[in-house]
């Protein structure tokens, strides 16, 4: 009796292999390299290094904030604030930068900024019971609108003494890698370490999972969820100002929209809008499908407006597979 | 030496006197059932031990000294685990992540302290064969049985090293053969030498665990008797009040 019981208690029920077959993630993953192959061979452009590089590159933006915005949907909230935000640090590094401030200032006041925004949404969520949808939809416009005062709704491009330094950090190549693509897998190991490895990452879940009863065991409940909001409007600061130096110039209207084409990302790579379920690695393989789709439309010579279509296409899909797999 | 001890113990909420006059000693290893209609002051009763309110007057003696539980983390800290009504558990964690919610293991890999995945499996692993429960710590919350939940819940209070612990209804929601899965449990605590107060309506559940039986009705304690000399026909005009006292 007591043999069979601990035999009981350590069989395991999922076999690695099983765990990964019945991960929407992987599935999508799938998707994505049958993406690839079949444009290697339908197409002469797709396969060749500067298209794979520009890819990579363009990838990186959507994802970087999705690996932010997976947190926020892993405790059950959503941030659409992200592509404002994105704008705001974007023309507050450009602007201090424009003033005469070096490279670290400039940064430096973009990411504070960035940490202030998000403290605001998390502390009215967190703290004041706001439901998270409205302070992000009023953060959205705030945003934006403190970006275009910021800058008298103009274009910035002259980005002071230091003007070469950020168009090498968002526009430069370390061995041939595009540097956004390294910051974002530099920031997607980390995520991922957070997540599985940190009690804060464990507290997250729990918060999505069951919040009172993450609260009657003693989780800090409202820390972590502001914790959450200032990482996401981190992140889409950090996103803000790679884009600033690939690009080489910040208008008001950079990022509109963002917010959905992330949390689609965060969507088609397995992030629960319910809370308690997404990983780091699902917002990249997200970020990367609706790149892929993207791109290949333009190569296949589909006309552009039916990417839409495309994109909503599989955030449906993915989420409709993800239910039929749940209910067998 | 009674591991809990209510003196003398009120309560009141403005005008509503909630509990008036209640004592109460419960020894090591003991479990008691306490009963009551709805609005008799079990859950009050039972809020003031587990540090939700402060006692209006009268004292509350964990193994012979005096303690004010101020807030529910004060009564962990003595011992007391509550295991309530609705479990408190994350559906999306493993077993093994619901019971060391709150109280994770960590190691260190040079400088940074990391989640010990492998430990806090083993050792929920061992509560469960402690408790006679078919329960895998990898396995999601999720896709177990309400016995098994039970069993998760229950040894979250097992890790803390309880000297007492509160059970909510622990079987009011689950199916019959789970019951006795969580009686089972229970019996497995006093086994231990844990105090075990359960706060239930269904009599049979009450009569099979508990060595006494404590009936409050209008805020006062009317009986404490010993199970084996009572039944639950006299329990059931006790709650009612047909049976005054005894």
């Amino acid at each position: 009796m007591a043999v069979s019981l601990d035999e009981a208690i350590a069989r395991k029920e999922h076999t690695l292999v099983s765990t990964i077959l019945s991960s929407q993630t992987f599935w999508v993953l799938l998707a994505v390299l049958a993406a690839c192959v079949f444009l290697s061979f339908a197409t002469d452009s797709f396969a060749t290094s500067k298209n794979l590089f520009n890819i990579t590159r363009n990838v990186t933006f959507t994802a970087i904030i999705a690996l932010g915005m997976t947190l926020v949907i892993i405790t059950g909230g959503i941030d659409l604030s992200v592509g404002s935000v994105l704008c705001l640090c974007s023309m507050v590094v450009a602007v201090t930068m424009h003033a005469g401030y070096n490279i670290y200032i400039g940064i430096a006041a973009s990411l504070l900024v960035a940490v202030v925004v998000g403290g605001f949404n998390g502390i009215l969520i967190a703290y004041f019971g706001f439901p998270p949808f409205v302070v992000t939809l009023g953060m959205l416009s705030v945003a934006r609108s403190l970006a275009m005062v910021l800058s008298n709704n103009t274009v910035v491009y002259q980005f002071g003494p230091d003007h070469e330094k950020l168009l090498a950090l968002g526009g430069g190549s370390t061995f041939g890698v595009a540097n956004p693509v390294i910051y974002m897998i530099l920031l997607a190991l980390l995520t991922g370490f957070v997540l599985r490895w940190t009690r804060f990452g464990r507290y997250v879940y729990a918060i999505g999972g069951n919040e009172k009863a993450a609260r009657l065991t003693g989780v800090p409940v409202e820390l972590i969820k502001v914790a959450v909001y200032v990482i996401s409007a981190l992140s889409a600061g950090i996103a803000g100002i790679v884009q600033t130096g690939w690009l080489g110039a910040v208008t008001t209207n950079l990022g509109t929209g963002m917010e959905l084409q992330v949390i689609a990302a965060a969507v088609i790579g397995g992030a629960n809008l319910e809370g308690g379920i997404g990983t780091a690695f699902g917002a990249l393989v997200g970020a990367a499908l609706i790149e892929i789709i993207r791109n290949s439309l333009g190569l296949l010579g589909i006309n552009a407006f039916w990417q839409g279509t495309f994109i909503g296409g599989f955030i449906v899909v993915a989420v409709a597979f993800d239910r039929l797999r749940q209910r067998r | 030496m009674a591991v809990l001890e209510i003196i003398d113990v009120s309560k009141n909420f403005g005008a509503i006197q909630a509990v008036s006059g209640v004592s109460l000693a419960i020894e090591r290893g003991e479990a008691v059932g306490l009963m009551g209609d709805n609005g008799a002051g079990k859950s009050t009763l039972v809020k003031m031990i587990a540090g939700n309110f402060l006692p209006s007057s009268g004292s509350i003696r964990i193994d012979g000294r005096n303690v004010v539980l101020h807030k529910p983390v004060e009564a962990r800290r003595h011992g007391i685990e509550i295991v309530h009504q609705d479990l408190a558990l994350c559906d999306n964690l493993t077993a093994a992540a619901n019971v060391f919610l709150g109280r994770e293991r960590r190691r260190r890999i040079g400088p940074v302290s990391v989640l010990d995945h492998g430990a806090m499996a083993r050792r929920a692993g061992e509560l469960f064969r402690d408790l006679k429960s078919e329960t895998r710590p990898r396995d999601l919350i999720r896709q177990m049985s309400g016995g098994q939940r039970q069993a998760v819940a229950i040894a979250r209070t097992m890790l803390a090293d309880a000297k007492i612990v509160l059970m909510d209804e622990p079987t009011a929601a689950i199916s019959v053969r789970q019951v006795a899965e969580v009686l089972n449990h229970i019996n497995h605590l006093k086994a231990q030498g844990i105090a075990v107060v359960l706060i239930s309506h269904r009599m049979p559940d009450v009569f099979e665990v508990a060595d006494r039986i404590i009936v409050l009705r209008r805020g006062r304690k009317v009986a404490d008797k010993r199970t084996e000399t009572s039944s639950p026909e006299e329990i059931t005009g006790l709650i009612t009040g047909a049976i005054e006292t005894v």
